[in-house]
């Protein structure tokens, strides 16, 4: 019995990578890792360190997502559903360093929230 | 000795969407994007809190980067050993589909052993979920990964079970690709956790 393929299927099957091109793509994120941990032992680039390193994660991330996950290949569908979770993500964060920066910017150096009375906890108004 | 049925077993049902792509797959989509969301969260929440030490042990005085580099580099060739079970499966290679889930499991496991290792070594070096906002923010978003990481194990080891008992034919290939989709994102998760709470130095 012969299998018909499912709607799109035939497409990804033809545009998947091959095994080689699988294994190439493990060996540069190898290398990138690598270079990650590397960087991070050099104190030349004490500087340079923290572009560096978001650059390195952007690379392997997007790497990753483009062809292990195979949004390079499939359907626009799929790529708008996960940057949208990621936009929003980011939308949390800036939200949430806000609002910090908001009670006075005491998130990096003030104290434990745990060690504080009730009232500085109130909620904002 | 294991049944292969690519060839005896009946075809799936045809599924035929207004969308024209596989609802399952819209779904697993819409479900990492939220994952984004639970993630996002929970790193924003150590950015936030990471240096709230108290009396405990400091983000710097306590990573030990060489060990997670290495785990680091085991999740991520898992990725690869995971692509290439899902080629296997397409080609009709079912010893070969067999092999890299392992393969994949096998990594993912290691992972898993090298986080209770640095959990257990934290603990015992004076950093608990309540000894302070960092510990409580590192360990719930390193713990919920694991969790994850634990969770793709096991469906990993489905599948294989799946494929050496004939449930698993070359046109279900989507199955092991749905899997594979989680187990990248879990991948991907780390890749920025990595970066992001062990490289990025602490003020």
């Amino acid at each position: 019995v012969s299998h018909a393929p499912e709607v799109g299927e035939e497409y990804e099957l033809e545009h998947h990578p091959s095994p080689r091109q699988y294994v190439n793509i493990g060996i540069i994120l190898a290398i990138i890792t690598a270079a990650e941990v590397g960087i991070y032992y050099v104190p030349a680039l004490e500087d340079l360190l923290v572009p560096f390193l978001i650059a390195f994660a952007v690379v392997k991330f997007v790497m990753v997502a483009s062809w292990f996950m195979h949004l390079r290949f499939d359907s626009r569908l799929f790529r708008r559903l996960f940057v949208t979770g990621i936009v929003l993500a980011i939308i949390v964060f800036a939200v949430a360093l806000a609002t910090f920066f908001r009670r006075g910017g005491a998130a990096p150096a003030g104290p434990d929230p745990g060690t504080l009375e009730p009232a500085a906890m109130a909620p904002l108004h | 000795m294991s049944v292969h049925s690519g060839a005896v077993a009946p075809p799936e049902q045809e599924h035929h969407t207004s969308t024209g792509l596989d609802n399952v797959k819209i779904g697993l989509w819409a479900f990492l994007g939220s994952e984004c969301l639970f993630f996002g969260s929970f790193i924003s929440t150590y950015l936030l809190y990471r240096n709230r030490v108290l009396d405990g042990p400091t983000p710097s005085e306590i990573y030990d980067i060489p060990f997670t580099s290495v785990s680091s580099f085991v999740l991520l060739m898992s990725s690869v050993t995971m692509v290439l079970a899902l080629a296997s499966i397409q080609r009709g290679d079912h010893r070969g589909l067999r092999i890299w889930l392992l393969a994949t499991a096998f990594l993912g496991m290691t992972f898993i052993g090298g986080q209770i290792y640095e959990f257990t070594t934290f603990v015992e070096e004076g950093l608990t979920l309540s000894t302070s906002t960092f510990g409580s923010s590192f360990f719930v978003l390193t713990g919920f990964h694991g969790a994850h990481v634990t969770i793709g194990i096991l469906m990993l080891l489905t599948l294989v079970a799946m494929s050496h008992f004939g449930r698993l034919p070359q046109h279900q290939a989507r199955k092991v690709e749905l899997v594979g989709l989680y187990w990248h994102f879990v991948d991907i998760v780390w890749i920025v956790i990595f970066t992001v709470i062990y490289l990025i130095p602490t003020n």
